[in-house]
């Protein structure tokens, strides 16, 4: 390891990327000791390019790629890219956002190793990425229809699988629950949970219906 | 000379197949006997952990890591707990930390184990996972009397481990160091030297350290192709600073330098158990987990006195413990390579979002590249090389 021109503090290392980067970078910040940027995704490949290729950074080893959802945002998908420089031994976590709709360049260009995560990330969410040279579902059923790791995708999922011994086959009917999913809501009723009492109707403007 | 129509051959290799390791169906594309292209259809042991653990509390995610890489299980917890205590910003007790680098290194062990011997069947030996196989026994006899299960322990958690090792224990695992050296090298003996499993190994699956780096490789595949790189060392967590400990490296980056790397590995784990087992037995009693109460709950006889303990104790295993809003990544060196927690929290009781990061599926990604060209039996070796177990590729 060369200690000389090691940018030691991460936060060396943080205003170096921004002030290289400039206007592709939205943010930056560093929590719990992990540098966070995070990124304009029209910008996402040349900015993933000067992280691998530039001495000061040498991010050369991709870690992980994922997608995030967050439904209330405007653009509710984050993909969250892990990168490590075995060179300096730091690691950085980048980021974009996007919607259901807008792609994301995608790495494979750079990191070979991004093709199967981005493969994942669109079979999860739906994120579309371009310039992806096999875009298919990776890990879900051959023909499966929705985004499981969607918040707005129930848990029990849509349908389920049974050998018929009448047909003598494998098939898929939709999900019957012999007992209601039970999502219980344990956090402590002195902090802040917030429950629709039947009567009175006090603080909550539902109805019954 | 008549042209003749040649035509590629494709054929499904699995998904039941006993060289794919598990559930791993590939498409394979032949010219002859050489493989044009490998498509692995994976998933068919997706079982949708990541979902499930964000509809659980913490502690109830802890057992849905022992399923990953199911042959080394609390290496992966121990990635979950280090991200959740990092979250939280809490300790580990001395104890503690010692029997996690001790279970790790056991982990390591198992898993090493059966993915040497059976590498070896996919090339043609049935003697070698025999062989190993009564070792790996024993270490999961060892798993079961500190923990009480074989295999899915759920024993690392956040705040420590569940329970201390009682000290017949510990000295049944010191007694077992050694002589396992010896099947180190009877296992050895008939490997290294033999010369059908380096025809079968040496020079198959080359991979370059630019190329493993890229492609996301971690552990041994970038210490076989000449990476000095391993978290114990360099990025080092609990408390693996203070042992003495080699990382094997290699210099060709085919399958025989994987085996001989995880051939080292495990007599430098013999080394690092014997280390911690020094440090409990001279460190003597202590606590194994916080005591604080906040993520761990009070022992069952402090709940025979104190209704607070029995509050407490409830509160814990229903509503669970709170985690401050954030993200974190956080890896170990798992014996595959480098496992990761990436950990979002929106400060309730369950993970926003827990990406797990397996170092499997990277490896087995890369298939497609380290097969192109090579024979179909070689297909097989380098399978067994790129040590993938389906438990963490499909989550």
């Amino acid at each position: 390891m060369s200690e000389a021109e090691n940018l030691e503090p991460l936060s060396e290392l943080g205003d170096y990327i921004a002030e290289a980067l400039g206007e592709s970078i939205e943010s930056w910040n560093i929590s719990f000791d992990e540098l966070n940027v995070a990124l304009k995704p029209a910008d996402i490949v040349e900015a993933m390019r000067f992280l691998r290729d530039d001495d000061q950074t040498g991010f050369v080893s991709f870690v992980d790629l994922c997608g995030v959802d967050y439904p209330e945002r405007e653009q509710r998908f984050e993909v969250v890219y892990h990168l490590m420089s075995p060179k300096y031994n730091t690691r950085i976590r980048a980021r974009v956002c996007t919607d259901e709709e807008t792609p994301v360049p995608s790495l494979t260009g750079i990191y070979p190793g991004a093709e199967w995560f981005e493969r994942e990330a669109y079979d999860m969410y739906g994120i579309l990425f371009t310039g992806h040279p096999d875009l298919r579902r990776l890990l879900t059923d051959y023909g499966f229809d929705g985004h499981p790791l969607r918040k707005d995708f129930p848990l029990t999922g849509h349908v389920e699988t049974r050998y018929n011994d009448e047909l003598k086959r494998v098939v898929y009917e939709p999900v019957e629950l012999r007992q209601e999913f039970r999502n219980f809501d344990f956090l402590s009723p002195w902090e802040g949970s917030h429950y629709d009492l039947p009567n009175e109707g006090v603080g909550s403007e539902k109805g019954s219906d | 000379m008549a042209e003749t129509s040649v035509r590629n051959f494709n054929i499904n290799f699995g998904p039941q197949h006993p060289a794919a390791h598990g559930v791993l169906r590939l498409v394979l594309e032949l010219d002859g006997e050489i493989v044009d292209r490998v498509d692995p259809h994976i998933g068919l042991l997706h079982r949708g952990t990541e979902k499930l653990m964000e509809y659980k509390t913490y502690l109830q995610a802890v057992p849905y890591l022992d399923r990953l890489d199911y042959v080394a299980p609390m290496n992966q917890e121990h990635a979950f707990a280090m991200a959740v205590e990092k979250l939280m910003d809490i300790g580990v007790p001395r104890r503690g930390q010692l029997i996690r680098v001790l279970y790790s290194e056991i982990g390591r062990i198992l898993s090493h184990l059966l993915n040497v011997t059976t590498q070896a069947m996919d090339v043609g030996a049935l003697t070698p996972p025999l062989w190993g196989f009564e070792e790996r026994e024993k270490l999961m006899v060892f798993y079961e009397r500190a923990c009480g299960a074989r295999m899915h322990s759920a024993y690392f958690r956040p705040g420590g481990v569940h329970q201390d090792l009682p000290q017949d224990l510990i000295d049944d695992i010191e007694a077992w160091c050694d002589p396992f050296l010896k099947v180190c090298d009877d296992i050895e003996g008939l490997l290294t030297d033999n010369r059908i499993f380096k025809q079968r190994n040496v020079d198959i699956g080359v991979v370059s350290l630019e190329d493993a780096w890229g492609r996301g490789f971690s552990g041994v595949m970038v210490r076989g192709s000449g990476a000095v790189w391993d978290l114990r060392k360099n990025q080092p967590y609990e408390c693996y600073d203070e042992f003495e400990f080699d990382i094997p490296v290699g210099k060709n980056g085919d399958c025989y330098d994987r085996y001989l790397i995880r051939m080292v590995e495990m007599r430098q784990s013999i080394s690092i158990m014997k280390q911690a087992i020094k440090k409990l037995n001279d460190e003597g009693a202590g606590p194994v987990s916080l005591l604080d109460g906040r993520v761990v709950p009070p022992k069952r006889s402090q709940m025979k006195r104190s209704m607070e303990s029995l509050i407490q104790h409830f509160k814990l295993y229903t509503e669970g413990y709170k985690v401050p809003e954030g993200e974190v990544y956080a890896a170990v060196e798992a014996p595959k390579g480098e496992f990761g927690i990436y950990l979002i929290s929106d400060g309730s009781n369950r993970p926003y979002r827990c990406k797990i990061k397996a170092p499997g599926f990277a490896h087995l990604q890369a298939l497609d590249f380290l097969c192109r060209g090579h024979q179909l039996a070689d297909v097989s070796a380098v399978i067994g090389s790129i040590d993938v177990v389906f438990g963490e590729v499909d989550r």
